[in-house]
């Protein structure tokens, strides 16, 4: 990750902060920043969505592609997860250098959307597919990066529009597909089996959730877990040399399914709230 | 646990209304000039017998020369200013500082007063000792001793009377832009909130609990043990905030704003001074009251 040199006085100073359970920016441990959502901010992606946490600011554009389904899973969609770290985040990402993190973070991802049924991606069994491109990109480093993507891939999904299929014929081997040439006649996802991530960091014998850059570089070890709607888990990474003792990780697991079901809920009534402006509401991006 | 999500549609516009009429922006093409006799200053350039800016700002003209100053900028030093920077790379008798200028700065061995505080020769024992004092990622306070000919700067942290440079200790370090820093008398300031605060020319600003001036003189050693007291604690995030907010609405910074800011934010909770709409009213309100001074 893309740590800030810190000295150990203020290490100490932050450490002490969370012990008494007032942070940096007054937040107590299980407050987040305020975070600003839009989505569709990208016109030629089928879905986009843009999420600013503080200063981590993350674009997500979603493309859709026809594809051949893979032949040990005949009857279902795909769904691949791509980072790019710009350089404009941090000079670190210059060049290869976000390279291990792109990747890190996608493999995490992937692994953590396993619950997204990828049926209804199917036209054709065997023959043809939807496959989704996520293209994550990070602007800024603010820290928090799981949690924000996690909310940001969710919003861009949930803003895809998939196109209509409406006939596919089969001529010898090959499928001929026909796709509807309304622009708007097109279906969208289910996102309640999308997880969001919570991302807690170990600080001193504290957890703490959405940690900034510099409490980051405090934190020995931090536990992400993925949370559905619905309060499962879909998945638990541990970050960092640390050890979590076992009876913390419980606890910790705990927290982060409450406050993944509450985040969960919050970005879908963010999300209705946005839907409800209408398809004419007024796209902002990045100027105003 | 709280958190919000809010969308773009709700975002606010940090700009806080003044009775000043806005000067004239120039964008980088723009031409500033056509008449002849002009000289061309920094952020400017020439091009078919005009004079056109190479930089987004404001024009700022001297008798014959017309220079262009940039709205975002790097931190240029001046002779004098008081920077607070951290510490990137240990040299040959240097250190090399981090102060959000192009180039990184320099504060060599023989700038500094050593523990001890007696004239001593800069011997090979001090060199060796260099890392004890200062090492990677250490933050001081310092002052521009000298601007070199590639404009880096050189830095030294002899103290004078009652103003103390050198290593910083427990507190927190702000980032706004260089430009934000209002140039005073004096940029160490011991705030009746109670709380401590240095205000870098470079745009870092430091801030501390009280420093007593009893402590040692050049101190190197920092004290890790005494955790800060909640209640102080509060004081500096509030002031960290209320500064992060005048800082959005670009809001002068120095101790009577700051001060104004810190009593304006006294009606919300450290954590709602997070909010978007807290800061732009506590920005609001500082700015009226800075008008009534005037």
């Amino acid at each position: 990750m893309a740590s800030v040199l810190l000295n150990d006085a203020e290490k100490t100073f932050i450490l002490h902060g969370v012990e008494v359970d007032l942070r940096c920016d007054g937040r107590r441990r299980g407050d987040y920043r305020p975070m600003e959502l839009e989505t569709d901010v990208v016109s030629t992606a089928s879905g986009s969505a843009r999420l600013r946490l503080a200063n981590t600011d993350i674009l997500v554009g979603v493309k859709t592609e026809i594809d051949v389904p893979y032949p040990e899973n005949p009857e279902e969609g795909k769904l691949e997860f791509f980072v790019d770290c710009s350089a404009n985040a941090t000079p670190a990402f210059e060049g290869r250098g976000g390279e291990d993190l792109a990747n890190e973070i996608s493999s995490r991802l992937s692994r953590a959307y396993q619950s997204l049924p990828l049926a209804p991606l199917c036209i054709v069994p065997k023959q043809a597919c939807w496959k989704l491109y996520v293209d994550i990109l990070i602007l800024e480093c603010g820290g928090n990066f799981y949690d924000a993507i996690s909310l940001a891939v969710k919003a861009a999904l949930f803003n895809t529009r998939v196109p209509q299929v409406t006939g596919s014929f089969l001529d010898g081997g090959s499928v001929d597909l026909e796709v509807s040439d309304d622009p708007f006649q097109c279906w969208r996802l289910d996102i309640t089996k999308a997880p969001v991530l919570v991302t807690l960091s170990k600080i001193g014998d504290n957890c703490v959730v959405d940690p900034t850059a510099e409490e980051e570089t405090c934190s020995v070890a931090s536990i992400v877990v993925a949370v559905l709607d619905s309060g499962s888990l879909t998945a638990v990474i541990k970050i960092g040399e640390g050890s979590v003792h076992e009876q913390t990780l419980i606890e910790t697991i705990k927290t982060a399914q409450k406050i993944g079901v509450e985040l969960n809920s919050s970005l879908m009534t963010a999300l209705n709230q946005e839907e409800s402006l209408g398809p004419k509401r007024q796209r902002f991006g990045f100027l105003k | 646990m709280a958190h919000s999500i809010r969308l773009a549609s709700e975002r606010v516009d940090f700009s806080v209304p003044s009775d000043k009429a806005p000067p004239q922006l120039f964008t980088p093409g723009m031409v500033i000039s056509q008449e002849s006799g002009f000289m061309r200053g920094h952020g400017t350039y020439g091009e078919d017998d005009s004079i056109k800016a190479s930089v987004a700002g404001i024009v700022d003209r001297v008798n014959k020369l017309v220079v262009i100053k940039p709205l975002k900028s790097r931190y240029n030093g001046e002779i004098g200013d008081v920077v607070v920077g951290r510490i990137t790379e240990v040299q040959q008798k240097r250190w090399k500082v981090d102060t959000n200028a192009r180039l990184d700065a320099t504060l060599f061995l023989y700038s500094v007063n050593l523990p001890g505080g007696e004239l001593r020769r800069r011997s090979v024992e001090d060199e060796q000792m260099m890392r004890k004092y200062l090492t990677e990622g250490d933050l001081i306070s310092a002052e521009v001793q000298n601007i070199n000919s590639d404009g880096s700067l050189s830095l030294h942290t002899r103290s004078l009377k009652n103003i103390k440079y050198g290593k910083l200790g427990q507190g927190m370090l702000i980032k706004v832009f260089p430009s934000l820093i209002k140039r005073q008398k004096t940029h160490f300031h011991n705030l009746p909130c109670g709380a401590s605060i240095i205000l870098g020319n470079n745009g870092f600003i430091w801030i501390s609990p009280v420093i007593n001036a009893e402590e040692e003189h050049g101190g190197f050693t920092i004290n890790l043990e005494d955790a800060v007291p909640k209640s102080v604690r509060e004081v500096m995030v509030r002031l960290r905030n209320s500064i992060n907010a005048l800082a959005a609405s670009k809001i002068l910074l120095f101790d009577t704003s700051i001060q104004y800011a810190y009593d304006q934010s006294k009606k919300y909770s450290v954590v709602e001074l997070l909010n978007p709409e807290v800061m732009l009213d506590v920005a609001v309100m500082t700015q009226h009251q800075l008008q009534m001074l005037e």
